[in-house]
């Protein structure tokens, strides 16, 4: 028992100094962030690799979601006579919780991971330790871009989800289930407010853009130096990134739609 | 300026150095001085702390206690400014090189120029192709990192660490790792390097009869002290009984072969004596 | 060149998350009802509002001009007090409009409906509508429908 509780306190004492590293570390990349508009060239490299190249990914499933959510929401309303209240559900399940937790959890599975894995390997190889050595500041060259294009990226990654889902749901219920046109979108126009629900989405993917951001590139920087040490930190990157971004959610939700 | 006292202040002094890692004192009372323009071996056996002992001289680790001094700076004291300000006059060749694997060869090369200079173009191309001639490799200028033998791949740190014209360069174990011809070249460059250009280096290795072919200075250490300094000359001659084990490689003498511990005798004891009971 | 086609990319990329935004807030959401900002409140006092919400619409012969910005209840007049903001452009209704609370099919959200009267004073900010009709409440209507057959 007394070892048990020893374990418990041990296994708290690291949480805790994770937690207090991992805040140190984003005070100096934001502190760092003057470079974002300094060396935007580097910037927009990792907007490219963050954000450009999730898109495809994003937007496959954007769709995907989109159809299902039309497909069931069809068929649980069918039973009420209230098909037309179609658009509305697809766009409200979308626009608050869908659009911003799935993109963040897929975001987190490509772009979270990779940067892990870039930093990491970075780290292991001692290039971070060679551009200090060069005289130059890795909060500077790597991680204040990369963080910038993650928190940039992930609500624009989630408005193009929502909107495609959009579209996926207008495909499965209009185009093959025969819910009328003009009942889909003036339904969903009708229970959607701009600020209390598509707004309040965007603020919730602002803030896990920025979360699973910080766990990605703290996960690298942090990372034991060796292949082993690169591989759970990645894997770390994913489980951390998804239990903040459903906790968040619950808080969020909380929090703005009362 | 007067030329012969600059060139008799040393370079690097290290005073009283106490460094502890968690528990482990790795060094414990170290004091040592590099000369400036020649080249200084520090030489130990593995896991004394050499690299650490680099990293401490570049700023990246502070000691708990003592201190350094490089160019008349204290390290440990400086501002990040300063440091980096002290970094632009210090190159340093990591033991893997430690190249940035997301630019070729030719842009590692350029990447202190680019960071630190508003050269234009042109000039930057001619820096390179000039550092990049100096160790041999101004022909694989587009090779990327992956595509290079670890021999090259120094070199390419090496021409790197050179690219601003440092005061003096920082070499951790070069020589490791590499078959014989290679290890030659790298011998050969560090000379040169260090002739030509009159920089101060400093080598941190365990391969003693090529570091002592090329150094002027020497400094043992072990168990977190020096055990003997001075010309190579002078440590050859004095031969304490550490430095006459570490320079012939013997198995055994001061430096014991074993980790130590409890007796062989007493461990075998012990098993039988629990398989009993 | 690479530089270009990098520049172009995240220029893409952007702009279609922007575009995506727009899409969300004209045609899945009501912002047109904040573009076209303006509005005037009046105020109704209703004995029940039934499952009236809060951007409920509020219409005129089943044509939308406003929606309800405000539900409270007044404690001293024993009521539910009713905040209808209306599009500045339909400043024509008589100062004796009738509101009342109407609910879309048989399960749909439920609505204000205004009449309009015969006054040629017209309504404007800050007015209270005097003539209001409570919503529906099924049980109350069973249960008078009830008394009036016990009471036959």
């Amino acid at each position: 028992m007394a070892d048990f509780l020893a374990r418990l306190g041990r296994s708290g004492l690291h949480w805790l100094a994770l937690l207090g590293r991992a805040s140190i570390f984003l005070f100096r990349v934001l502190s760092a962030q003057d470079a974002v508009v300094r060396r935007f060239r580097l910037t927009l490299i990792e907007i490219y690799s963050v954000g450009v190249r999730s898109l495809l990914i994003i937007v496959v499933s954007g769709l995907f979601v989109g159809m299902v959510l039309g497909y069931q929401g069809y068929i649980t309303l069918v039973n009420f006579g209230a098909t037309e209240a179609l658009g509305g559900a697809v766009a409200l399940s979308l626009v608050r919780e869908l659009g911003p937790v799935v993109t963040a959890l897929l975001f987190a599975g490509r772009a979270g991971s990779a940067l892990t894995a870039e930093i990491g390997l970075m780290k292991t190889t001692e290039q971070l330790s060679a551009m200090e050595m060069m005289a130059v500041d890795p909060y500077r060259r790597v991680f204040a871009p990369r963080f910038f294009a993650g928190f940039l990226s992930l609500p624009l990654l989630a408005a193009m989800f929502s909107a495609v889902g959009v579209m996926g749901g207008y495909i499965v219920g209009v185009g093959l289930l025969g819910v009328d046109a003009g009942s889909y979108f003036s339904q969903m126009q009708a229970v959607t407010d701009w600020r209390e629900d598509v707004l309040s989405g965007v603020i919730k993917s602002i803030v896990f853009g920025f979360v699973v951001t910080w766990i990605a590139i703290f996960q690298g920087f942090d990372a034991e130096p060796t292949s082993e040490g690169i591989s759970r930190a990645t894997t770390q990157t994913v489980v951390i990134s998804a239990l903040a971004v459903l906790g968040l959610d619950f808080v969020l939700t909380g929090l703005m739609f009362t | 300026m007067n030329d012969d006292r600059v060139a008799d202040t040393p370079h690097v002094v290290v005073e009283d150095l106490v460094f502890r890692r968690g528990r482990k004192v790795v060094f414990d009372g170290l004091s040592l001085t590099v000369p400036r323009g020649r080249v200084t071996t520090v030489m130990g056996p593995s896991g004394t702390g050499k690299t650490t002992l680099l990293r401490l001289i570049g700023g990246q680790l502070r000691p708990d206690s003592g201190r350094i001094w490089v160019d008349g700076e204290e390290v440990a004291r400086l501002s990040t400014r300063r440091l980096y300000a002290l970094r632009k006059r210090m190159g340093m060749l990591f033991q893997t090189g430690a190249l940035l694997t997301d630019m070729n060869v030719f842009e590692n090369v350029a990447f202190p120029l680019r960071e630190h200079t508003d050269l234009p173009e042109e000039l930057i191309r001619n820096l390179v192709l000039m550092k990049l001639e100096a160790v041999g490799l101004r022909a694989a200028r587009d090779l990327s990192p992956a595509e290079l033998s670890g021999g090259m791949a120094r070199r390419v740190a090496l021409a790197r660490a050179i690219a601003l014209d440092p005061d003096m360069i920082l070499y951790d174990e070069p020589f490791a790792g590499l078959d014989p011809i290679t290890m030659g070249q790298i011998v050969t460059l560090i000379q040169r390097t260090n002739s030509t250009l009159g920089l101060t280096s400093v080598l941190v290795t365990h391969d003693v009869v090529e570091a002592l072919d090329i150094s002027y200075h020497v400094v043992l250490i072990a168990e977190g002290r020096v055990m003997d300094a001075g010309t190579v000359e002078q440590v050859r001659a004095g031969a304490s009984e550490w430095s006459k084990q570490f320079l012939e490689g013997r198995p055994d003498g001061p430096v014991p072969f074993h980790y130590p511990g409890d007796s062989y005798r007493d461990d075998l004891m012990r098993d039988r004596e629990s398989g009993n009971g | 060149m690479k530089l270009r086609y990098l520049e172009m990319s995240v220029g893409l990329f952007v702009l279609l998350g922007i575009a995506a935004l727009f899409y969300l807030a004209i045609q899945v959401s009501n912002i047109v009802e904040y573009r076209d900002g303006d509005t005037y409140e009046v105020i109704a006092y209703f004995d029940h509002i039934g499952g009236l919400k809060v951007r409920a619409p509020v219409t005129v012969s089943g044509v939308r001009i406003g929606r309800v910005s405000d539900i409270a209840y007044d404690p001293e007049r024993f009521q539910a007090r009713v905040v209808l903001a209306i599009r500045s452009g339909q400043d024509h209704l008589p100062a004796d409009s009738q509101a009342s609370i109407f609910t879309a099919g048989l399960l749909g959200e439920q609505y204000v409906g205004l009449e309009p009267g015969g006054d040629f004073e017209v309504l404007s900010d800050g007015d209270e509508i005097l003539l209001t009709q409570s919503a529906l409440v099924l049980e109350n209507m069973i249960g008078r429908v009830l008394t009036n057959f016990s009471s036959d």
